[in-house]
């Protein structure tokens, strides 16, 4: 049996799909270049199984993916994942706020930022850094989008730079994206033990 | 070359311009800002479309474009509706049952707008309206594409406004 979960947690649920991943087995050529499987890598996720119903969205969606999160310079790796929470909050997905507040706080070495995020949301008591980060990825994840001159000029006033703040807009933007697959597709889920 | 860069749909929506702070920004993040223009490449005009036409998706676009307030966006996919059948999906009053897209119609507004309230019953909605299982992937990453490419541009609007 599984319990689909409903509140924020960092301790990382099973995602369960709601339309049926592709067969690896059945996969045609573009869906394999798309899921980038070699006889090295035959370890596919659901998730991306999913995803491989429309291959070529899933073949440039990967490496764009992965530079915004990964790719030197500009805003730290954990302010990044901040920015993927702030949008992952407002959209209430809980397997990306899991998996990002996982990230951000092995990176931080530190699970005092996301537990009072997840305790508080928007109000949490941060940093000021950290607070006009999370502040705007909040409102640049709303529909029509809510960020405004002020919310820039706190970041301006918190000390990021041109670059940070483009890496910001980037991370909440992506999860704008990524939240609109993981919540909508799939259940985030817990196995009960039953005796 | 960069001055192709800032035609690109993002940057040009944006009002960024190459010689702003902004503008040097974006230039230091070229490879993220093509990979995104690719992106819509592939989202809106995909060599293999499943049940969803380049008309239908640029439709789609211009209607989640209205929704978050983004009138330049909007015209911008407006230009891409070839088939008239498509163009009343792009006008956010317009609920689909005309065009028979009722059910895809409910799921793409509630996706854009209130996705934190997506539940099962709204897969199970597209499922019961005879959506394949990759058309409604297909939907899913048409509608999270824009998500993404209209908030990257409300904030290079900020970052350019912000001198």
């Amino acid at each position: 049996m599984t319990r689909v979960v409903h509140k924020f947690t960092r301790n990382v649920p099973i995602w369960q799909p709601r339309v049926t991943p592709v067969n690896l087995s059945d996969a045609s050529p573009e869906q394999l270049d798309a899921l980038q499987v070699t006889p090295s890598n035959t370890k596919v996720s659901d998730y991306v199984l999913v995803l491989a119903h429309d291959p070529e969205t899933l073949k440039v969606r990967s490496p764009l993916f992965n530079a915004i999160m990964y790719d030197p310079g500009g805003m730290s790796r954990a302010e990044r994942e901040l920015g993927a929470i702030g949008a992952s909050i407002v959209n209430r997905c809980v397997y990306c706020a899991a998996v990002h507040a996982d990230r951000h706080a092995k990176l931080e070495r530190s699970t005092e930022v996301t537990d009072k995020i997840f305790v508080s949301g928007a109000d949490a008591d941060l940093s000021p850094r950290d607070k006009a980060i999370l502040n705007f990825a909040i409102k640049l994840s709303q529909c029509p989008p809510e960020a405004g001159d002020e919310d820039m000029g706190a970041l301006r006033a918190a000390g990021l730079s041109d670059d940070e703040i483009l890496d910001l807009v980037l991370s909440a933007a992506l999860f704008g994206w990524a939240n609109r697959l993981m919540h909508v597709l799939g259940d985030p889920v817990r196995q009960e033990v039953t005796a | 070359m960069s001055g192709e860069l800032f035609d690109m749909t993002a940057i040009a929506a944006s009002g960024v311009t190459e010689t702003s702070p902004a503008g040097a920004a974006v230039l230091r993040r070229e490879k993220v800002m093509r990979q995104t223009q690719a992106a819509e490449d592939a989202v809106l005009a995909p060599e293999k479309p499943g049940a969803w036409s380049a008309s239908v998706r640029a439709a789609f676009a211009v209607r989640i474009a209205r929704l978050n307030g983004n009138d330049a966006l909007a015209e911008h996919y407006a230009d891409r509706i070839t088939d008239d059948t498509a163009s009343p999906l792009a006008d956010p009053a317009n609920d689909g049952s005309a065009q028979g897209l009722a059910a895809v119609v409910a799921f793409m507004d509630k996706v854009a707008a209130h996705t934190r309230e997506v539940r099962a019953e709204d897969i199970d909605a597209l499922k019961s309206a005879g959506i394949a299982d990759a058309d409604i992937v297909r939907l899913a990453e048409l509608n999270a594409f824009l998500a993404y490419q209209i908030r990257l541009i409300a904030g290079l609007k900020l970052m350019q406004g912000a001198k």
